[in-house]
């Protein structure tokens, strides 16, 4: 059954993608059928997740565009076993693009609209019937024993400061150069946050187009905030990011960088919430926020994500665990209940970074095969799509 | 465990594990120096004399440009370092916002910090 390689007992889906959860998604076409969504997940409990969200209607072109395509990844991505869409009637987002992006993977699907279903208790009543029927056949699902090669690790920094750059991303980059050694992949996102270090990247891009595509990408949101005659230091580095003794976004990124490795060769750079197609590591194009820079990449198929913290933070996410480390000892005590791993021995020399890899590692591959993380336990579940136009 | 921690064998600035007391001195990359003031744990010493203009080095890359003159020993932060990027409130040249593809890659950066570490 198990072999020498590392590996994890995942869900192995009709696709034959591999899920690390499984959930009955129930997800809102538009914000106006969000607390619907939220009250039928909770009739079935602890299979359904909700995905609420502000977003399905009143968006121009592309940023309608991201949304679909947003919501239908997250109905096909494999830490989902079934779908059940909670439409108004009315909305831009179309509850059959939705429920098909779900049975093209094979799972089973079906819609709820509250306008047809004659409003808010009726849906709910349906919808909840619905889910609970879908969490049994799930429930019969398992797990089986998985290569650690089918992992997409999603790679996040939120809430850095001098620790993030000393010892809980370089811990982070080697578990990246490791399990992009053993055939796996891992995706980087948050491109403000690379301005400043791109060389260090560009320089590991395996065809000079990939290395374009990054410059091109970091340029065009440098770009961004000189068009709007705006400086990006009123956000980045954040107020506490500067009080944690971050002073440029040079600095920041240097530091936020060493997640992604110092070996993975750069294969790929893809859109908000596109589908990661390559092993090795993929750079995907997503705001600096934290919530939608996560919603994004787990989109793109990453089954776990890893977040590095160094004054500590909440976020969680409706169908991927997100793992908290952090190398700050003060915040390990401070913010204890939101945080997984605290590498702090590294800032004092009690540990070395191979072996904080180490844990980590086995910490991933633990919470792939089902064990809880903090922001599980604690239900954070958050959801943001990115959107760049306002809404009409 | 160390008062400070340089990362790369190129940083001009040291991060300070520890708060620093003014008159306290430290040592990195082969160089003593004696804060000048007081300067909060995560926070950077200047290793030795950066003009107004000259970069700040940190992890072996660039962090940003000296705004003022810094004095070796001295509080290295937002008052006398600007960021080149991003920068639509100044007319950045362009080519200094132009990504520096030229420059190497610092690939000792992190294997220094792991040395360091295992110390």
């Amino acid at each position: 059954m198990t072999t020498d390689r590392p590996g994890f007992y995942g869900y192995r889906r009709r696709d034959g993608r591999i899920g690390t959860r499984n959930h009955v998604l129930v997800v809102p076409t538009v914000i106006c059928s969000s607390l619907v969504a939220e009250r039928v997940a909770a009739a079935a409990p602890p299979f359904a997740s909700a995905l609420p969200h502000l977003a399905g209607c009143g968006q121009l072109g592309p940023d309608m565009r991201v949304t679909h395509e947003t919501l239908a990844a997250y109905c096909g991505h494999p830490n989902v076993g079934a779908v059940v869409v909670i439409a108004l009637g009315c909305e831009q987002v179309v509850a059959q693009v939705l429920a098909e992006a779900a049975r093209a993977h094979g799972k089973p699907a079906d819609i709820v609209a509250i306008q047809s279903e004659g409003g808010t208790v009726r849906a709910t009543e349906k919808g909840s019937a619905i889910a609970r029927s879908f969490a049994g056949l799930l429930a019969g699902q398992e797990r089986e024993w998985c290569d650690v090669s089918e992992l997409v690790l999603s790679l996040k920094c939120g809430g850095s400061d001098y620790t993030s750059g000393l010892a809980s991303n370089p811990t982070l980059g080697r578990v990246t150069d490791r399990l992009v050694e053993l055939g796996g992949s891992a995706v980087l996102g948050e491109i403000a946050e690379i301005m400043g270090a791109e060389h260090l990247l560009a320089s590991r891009a395996t065809r000079p187009e990939t290395a374009a595509q990054l410059i091109q990408i970091i340029t065009r949101v440098e770009g961004e905030a000189r068009a709007l005659g705006l400086d990006i230091r009123g956000t980045q580095p954040s107020p506490g990011n500067i009080r944690g003794g971050l002073t440029t976004i040079e600095e920041k990124s240097l530091g936020a960088t060493h997640k992604g490795g110092e070996r993975a060769p750069l294969e790929d750079v893809v859109p908000y919430a596109a589908r990661i197609r390559h092993k090795g590591l993929t750079v995907m194009d997503t705001p600096g926020l934290d919530v939608e820079s996560v919603t994004g990449m787990v989109g793109g198929g990453a089954q776990v994500v890893v977040f590095t913290t160094g004054l500590g933070t909440p976020t969680g996410n409706p169908i991927a665990p997100v793992i908290k480390i952090t190398g700050n000892a003060r915040t390990a005590r401070q913010m204890a209940d939101n945080l997984d791993l605290e590498v702090s021995g590294i800032m004092n020399d009690t540990e070395t970074l191979d072996a904080a890899a180490d844990r980590l590692f086995a910490e991933v591959l633990a919470v792939a095969s089902g064990k809880q993380t903090a922001a599980e336990r604690l239900g954070h579940r958050e959801f943001a799509i990115h959107r760049r136009n306002p809404t009409i | 465990m160390k008062a400070v921690l340089a990362i790369s064998a190129r940083d001009n600035v040291a991060t300070a594990l520890e708060a620093l007391d003014a008159g306290r001195s430290v040592e990195a990359n082969g160089v003593s120096v004696t804060a000048v003031e007081r300067i909060a744990a995560g926070h950077k010493i200047a290793l030795g004399p950066i003009l107004t203009g000259e970069a700040v080095i940190k992890y072996g890359s660039p962090i940003g440009l000296a705004s003022q003159d810094i004095v070796p020993g001295a509080h290295v932060h937002t008052h006398n370092v600007a960021s080149s990027r991003g920068r639509g409130d100044l007319d950045v040249a362009i080519a200094a916002a132009e990504p520096r593809l030229a420059e190497p890659p610092d690939t000792a950066a992190t294997t220094q910090v792991a040395s360091e570490a295992d110390e």
